[in-house]
């Protein structure tokens, strides 16, 4: 310092000055960022969320493949029509297939031949056998349509007036029951291992919020000293680990959207093949639709803000 | 005293009507279970005051600087600043009344990662000011300080004495009501150490009350102000 500027007065707080129309603040952060800490940190982000996010896109496959599968199968109802000694089956299909057809709200029927319903046994018993001599039981297929509702009881009770002891209907509710309850379950384990890994971030976070804290406590106590209170601290905080959370859950979510697009384009090149149509016949088309892409963005998302929610609330407990 | 001395005031002009700016009665202070650094510790600082802490090493000069800072708890005794009782005091008190004080560190305590502007900035900015709202202001404050060349500097590149006038600039910033500055011209050579007590009278002279620490005698030699010796743990006040 001049002994001309140690003479001078301190400048009125509204004094101007030339030359400072710009910023001359570089936004540093003013808790120091460790580079490789929080390097290690944002991976351990980006690792767990590209987990969820695939965990999570799974279970988006199957819940959206159980839907379609419940769709189709609660829309068709197969009555059955066994031969009995003595009994015309073919009479018998035909009196089942009026009453089906008179009863409101059945969209289409249709009665499988006797060499269709044999047909159906090939994957259990093998081609080239002669069925004739077997009681196969004989299989209308009934489309319900979408309004009015069938009323499907009232067909059953007719059906076993008409056709004692010969004729059944089977409406698929148990595997629809099934069904239901191995896709919930697949959606439940999913979110359930995606709140897992979240709670993994939030616990990784916390110790790197504290290692942090202790790492720049000098810097706490300057902040304290000129004046920062405890939530303008934690405010920091927050800052900088949601950025490393943003970071993190920015390619972990990249990463998983690319794993389940490259999933997806495989499952397109191998349909032809017969383990492509297996996998096709599981999972539909293995597309997780906007709604699986949408949660595993919103997934990235919330680890950022898990982030820096946990690092808030650890510096306001260490502070305290 | 030396002839030709700084003459600057020891009690308020408005002393007997404004309340101290730092009120201590037989304030005691000890770390664990060690014994007391500190006993019996009675004396005020009037607003608009000028005075010096001094004693030898290890008397305990910091550890009164941390008091008032509120920066540590006695362990017995009243501690006042600004007319409130600190004991049990809230935490955004605690920053109200920090915002209020100005200090400079022996280690200037600058952080390595900003600027100097930055750094001089710091009290504005966790104020939750906009920077447009302070950048003149600290801009004129580093010019006046002789550092307007080196505002973009980080401190591990500035000198001892640059980084001591940074660190008075952060102190001066804000405007306190209260500055208190640690040894502040024990990294500098005399020439300058006198050039940085000439800023603080000037500061004193426009409303702070100012509290040095230092053992420096030649320096206080310079100025005609109150002293509080510390020694054998305990104050004593050349008026």
């Amino acid at each position: 310092m001049s002994e001309h500027a140690a003479g001078r007065t301190p400048p009125p707080a509204e004094a101007s000055t030339s030359g400072s129309s710009t910023s001359l603040r570089r936004n540093a952060p003013l808790v120091p960022t460790d580079g490789s800490a929080s390097r290690a940190l944002a991976a351990v982000i980006a690792i767990l969320t590209f987990l969820a996010a695939l965990c999570a896109g799974a279970a988006e496959i199957v819940a959206s493949s159980a839907v379609q599968w419940q769709g189709a199968v609660a829309n068709e109802v197969t009555i059955q029509v066994r031969p009995a000694p003595g009994r015309d089956a073919d009479a018998d299909v035909t009196v089942a297939l009026a009453l089906a057809r008179e009863t409101p709200g059945i969209a289409e029927t249709r009665a499988l031949s006797k060499t269709e319903s044999e047909r159906l046994l090939e994957p259990w018993l093998g081609t080239g056998l002669d069925l004739g001599d077997l009681p196969v039981p004989r299989l209308i297929t009934v489309r319900l349509a979408a309004s009015p509702a069938a009323d499907l009881p009232a067909l059953r009770r007719r059906l076993t007036e008409a056709l004692p002891g010969v004729a059944s209907l089977d409406d698929h509710a148990l595997w629809i029951s099934r069904l239901s309850t191995m896709a919930n379950t697949f959606v439940g384990v999913g979110v359930g291992v995606v709140a897992l890994v979240l709670l993994a971030t939030g616990l990784a976070v916390t110790f790197a919020t504290r290692g942090a804290m202790a790492g720049n406590r000098e810097v706490v106590e300057v902040l304290h000293f000129v004046g920062a209170d405890d939530d303008f601290i934690a405010r920091e905080f927050q800052r900088r680990f949601f950025r490393l959370g943003l970071r993190g859950g920015a390619i972990g979510a990249g990463a998983a959207l690319a794993a389940l697009a490259l999933a997806a384009g495989l499952a397109r090149l191998w349909r032809a093949s017969p383990a492509g149509d297996e996998i096709e016949a599981l999972f539909g088309g293995f597309e997780i639709g906007w709604r699986g892409y949408a949660s595993v963005v919103l997934i990235g998302v919330v680890a950022s803000i898990v982030t820096g929610i946990v690092s808030r609330v650890t510096v306001r407990r260490f502070l305290d | 005293m030396a002839a030709g001395a700084y003459r600057v005031t020891g009690e308020s002009l408005l002393s007997g009507m404004e309340e101290p700016v730092v009120r201590f009665e037989n304030v005691g202070m000890r770390y664990g279970v060690g014994p007391e650094v500190l006993s019996d510790i009675s004396f005020t600082i009037a607003p608009h005051s000028f005075q010096f802490l001094t004693g030898p090493s290890g008397a305990g000069k910091t550890t009164l600087l941390r008091l008032i800072l509120l920066s540590a708890r006695p362990s017995r005794g009243l501690v006042s600043v600004f007319g409130e009782e600190v004991s049990g005091i809230s935490s955004n008190a605690l920053t109200g009344l920090r915002r209020r004080m100005g200090v400079v560190f022996q280690d200037f305590r600058l952080l390595d990662h900003l600027t100097t502007y930055e750094n001089v900035a710091l009290p504005l900015r966790v104020q939750g000011r906009s920077e447009t709202s302070y950048r003149a202001e600290v801009v004129e404050l580093l010019r006046w300080v002789g550092l307007g060349e080196r505002m973009h500097v980080l401190p591990p590149l500035l000198s001892g004495g640059e980084k001591q006038r940074a660190a008075i600039a952060r102190a001066l910033i804000a405007r306190p009501e209260l500055l208190l500055a640690d040894e502040p011209t024990g990294n500098v050579d005399p020439q300058l150490g006198r050039r940085l007590l000439r800023l603080f009278i000037e500061l004193n002279r426009l409303g702070t009350s100012v509290l040095i620490a230092t053992h420096d005698f030649a320096l206080m030699d310079l100025v005609d102000a109150r002293r509080l010796v510390l020694g054998d743990r305990r104050l004593r006040i050349e008026e």
